[in-house]
């Protein structure tokens, strides 16, 4: 009973907590919460989870995650299902907790019928054997913040505890990946796999580096039919026979239109409004993990038409009559995907790229020399500026790519003088602890540009 | 003039941008009218050193290392030879390790490349960070970044730098890499060499005059970006170590 009262506490104490924090705009409560529940009873996600009468389904993998956590997200709730989520990158474990304390009612009840969570691969084993998942999700693995976990093979091996400490949950592994699908066949756990047969990446997307592509069976080097991206690919090994398995999901008939992808999953035709490959891979591995859930999914198609894929942090905004096409990257992967996705558009540009080198965005800023900058030498942009506190490295990187660029260090200033001066077309590529501020400023800036014409309308 | 750069293994040996080495040998070479070859042997190919003048050994991550250990043990001697005879190689973090006696892991023992009596122990705590060192090679310090869990033990040889921010080849050493003939071995990954032009310019000029047979001096390049970037790093990390 004493127990019991606790975690009431707990729950009570972390509600307040969200609240006082929103209260005095210090954030969204999207932590704090979780940090006092668990400080009042350690065990309170085991407890919660636990009582927790729904399906729990969990979103991992270095690249895609918030995306696809929110896919499923979306794709639920429009089927009219309850749904727990924690907030975009709040997905170490008080950033869990704190969206298991959120949603429960008085008397600790929670009242809904799926909760999906996206799990950072790192904090996996503390959050994984305490949530007990129906469904785990790994989009993918590719080398990113290595100087905070060592490297791919330690994240590997972490991922790999975890899952096989909830060896009900079904693993949805991409098979195209063959790091992380070794990875779901080692783990012993049910395996559905999804894969995309067809070639839809294109040149560009495709770095020569890559993690090192040998079988995991018999140390021979892979072969591949093709890459799609990173070491993902249709494969197979030409000494043990090992080989990329026909996928259980797949996406059919993919062409890009005008407006953004086009394909179908299981026989639905989607017309989606996103115009990079990945987010084929995206859509597709949402769908695999609500079929695995018992999900219904007549209204996946108008969710994904409608999706917003910029979540909230990615986004185009206008800014003094021109467009500003704000991007993330965090690793080599996904930089080269955006490179990918800048030159489908012809037309005329200013580039700004900002690179960071805090703790979150990872200390090592040596990736970047993993990626293929010299594309950008065709991408007809009028002129690249670097910023951010690695300015100079990004500059040396361009350099040595026989690529001008200008660094500043005032972001503001160079994108309100682009926006006057410049082609009209801004596209901004920031890291991880820039994308926040950026979002901020250039909401700003459009709410200020969108007042001036107003008040010039009005005269 | 022209030199042939080989990399070695970068199927395997490919891990934090190495790729950043080759660019600055190629380009410092190139920006000064030098040309330039560079040969990519991929694991199981047999590597022939005498049409090389500069020699990259990448990292891995030590399971990768274990596999490059099968196949690099075939080339073991023309690579020793190479070395002796005075070819030029720049060994990083991983490949640095392998040109020792062994590598010993918590998992396995590695057998490296035996080029020098030096030897590597795995601990669990990785160092790992921003690093800046003061070598002879250079007049502007040495910055880059190590992520390493082996200590390296260079007995009496000569190291790359001492280090004045960061760990080096142990916690307690105040050394990083190891300088031999015309190698260097260093734990500064990746992109070493495009923050610090000297070294980059000091590892072609000893690869020329082994060619050449004469001491050659490279035109001055325009490294003003070069030296801001490095710079910009010595005085971060400096008044980063007064403060604590």
């Amino acid at each position: 009973m004493m127990l019991e009262l606790r975690r009431r506490l707990a729950m009570f104490c972390g509600k307040i907590a969200g609240a006082i924090v929103r209260r005095i705009g210090k954030g969204r409560g999207s932590v704090l919460p979780g940090h006092v529940a668990r400080l009042i009873a350690p065990d309170i996600l085991s407890y919660m989870a636990d009582k927790f009468q729904g399906k729990i389904i969990v979103t991992m993998g270095t690249n895609g995650k918030t995306t696809v956590n929110s896919m499923i997200y979306h794709a639920l709730e429009a089927e009219g299902k309850k749904v727990i989520a924690n907030r975009a990158g709040a997905n170490m474990l008080n950033g869990v907790v704190a969206a298991f304390v959120q949603a429960a009612k008085r008397g600790g009840k929670l009242d809904a019928d799926y909760a999906c969570i996206e799990v950072d691969e790192f904090a996996s084993t503390q959050i994984l054997p305490r949530l007990k998942p129906d469904c785990v999700l790994l989009t993918n693995l590719f080398r990113d913040q290595i100087d905070r976990f060592g490297e791919i093979d330690t994240i590997r091996d972490r991922i790999k505890a975890a899952i096989s400490s909830v060896p009900k949950a079904v693993f949805v592994s991409n098979c195209d990946d063959f790091i992380s699908y070794t990875l779901a066949l080692e783990c012993g756990n049910p395996v559905v796999a999804y894969g995309i047969n067809e070639r839809i990446f294109d040149g560009i997307s495709n770095s020569e580096v890559r993690e090192s592509t040998f079988c995991r069976y018999c140390g021979a080097k892979l072969e591949y039919d093709f890459f799609h991206y990173g070491q993902l690919g249709i494969y197979h090994c030409p000494s043990c026979g090992w080989e990329r398995p026909a996928p259980d999901y797949t996406a059919e008939e993919i062409s890009l239109q005008e407006t953004g992808y086009a394909f179908s999953i299981d026989g639905i035709p989607i017309r989606s409004r996103a115009s990079a490959a990945y987010s084929v891979y995206n859509t597709l591995a949402a769908y695999t993990a609500l079929r695995v859930s018992d999900a219904p999914t007549g209204r996946f198609r108008q969710t994904i038409e409608e999706f917003n894929y910029g979540n909230n942090r990615e986004g185009t905004f206008a800014v003094n009559g021109s467009r500003v096409h704000l991007h993330l990257v965090k690793n080599p992967v996904g930089f080269q995907q955006k490179i990918s996705l800048v030159m489908k558009d012809a037309a005329p540009k200013d580039i700004i790229i900002q690179i960071n080198d805090n703790f979150q965005d990872g200390t090592d800023i040596s990736w970047l020399w993993d990626v293929d900058f010299l594309y950008l030498r065709d991408a007809n942009a009028a002129s690249i500026t670097v910023t951010g506190i690695r300015r100079l490295d990004m500059a040396l990187r361009l350099k040595y790519e026989d690529i001008a660029c200008e660094p500043a260090q005032d972001l503001e200033k160079a994108v309100r003088e682009l926006s006057v001066n410049g082609t009209g077309n801004i596209y901004m590529i920031v890291n991880y602890t820039g994308l926040f501020p950026a979002n901020q400023m250039l909401r700003k800036m459009q709410a200020a540009s969108e007042k001036g014409r107003k008040r010039g309308q009005s005269k | 003039m022209k030199l042939t750069i080989g990399h070695l293994y970068p199927d395997m040996l490919n891990l934090y941008g190495d790729r950043g080495n080759i660019r600055c040998f190629q380009k410092r070479l190139e920006w000064r009218g030098i040309e330039t070859e560079t040969k990519y042997f991929l694991s199981g190919e047999t590597v022939d050193f005498s049409g090389l003048d500069i020699v990259l050994l990448g990292g891995g991550s030590d399971r990768e290392q274990e596999l490059v250990c099968r196949y690099l043990k075939q080339e073991k001697h023309g690579f020793q030879d190479y070395v002796e005879a005075g070819g030029t190689a720049l060994a990083v973090c991983g490949g640095y390790q392998l040109l020792g006696k062994y590598y010993k892991t918590d998992q396995a023992m590695i057998e490296g490349l035996e080029i020098l009596d030096i030897y590597t122990e795995w601990e669990p705590k990785r160092l790992t960070g921003n690093i800046i060192l003061k070598s002879e090679l250079s007049e502007a310090p040495v910055v880059g970044f190590e992520n390493h869990g082996g200590r390296t033990y260079i007995g009496e040889y000569p190291p790359f730098g001492k280090v004045l921010y960061g760990y080096g080849n142990t916690e307690e050493a105040e050394w990083e890499g190891v300088v031999y003939k015309n190698v260097i071995g260093s734990y500064l990954h990746g992109p070493l060499l495009p923050k610090n032009p000297e070294i980059c310019d000091d590892l072609l000029r000893r690869a020329l005059a082994h060619k050449y047979g004469e001491d050659i001096s490279l035109s001055p390049l325009p490294d003003e970006l070069e030296h801001k970037a490095n710079q910009f790093m010595a005085d971060r990390l400096m008044v980063k170590k007064k403060r604590s």
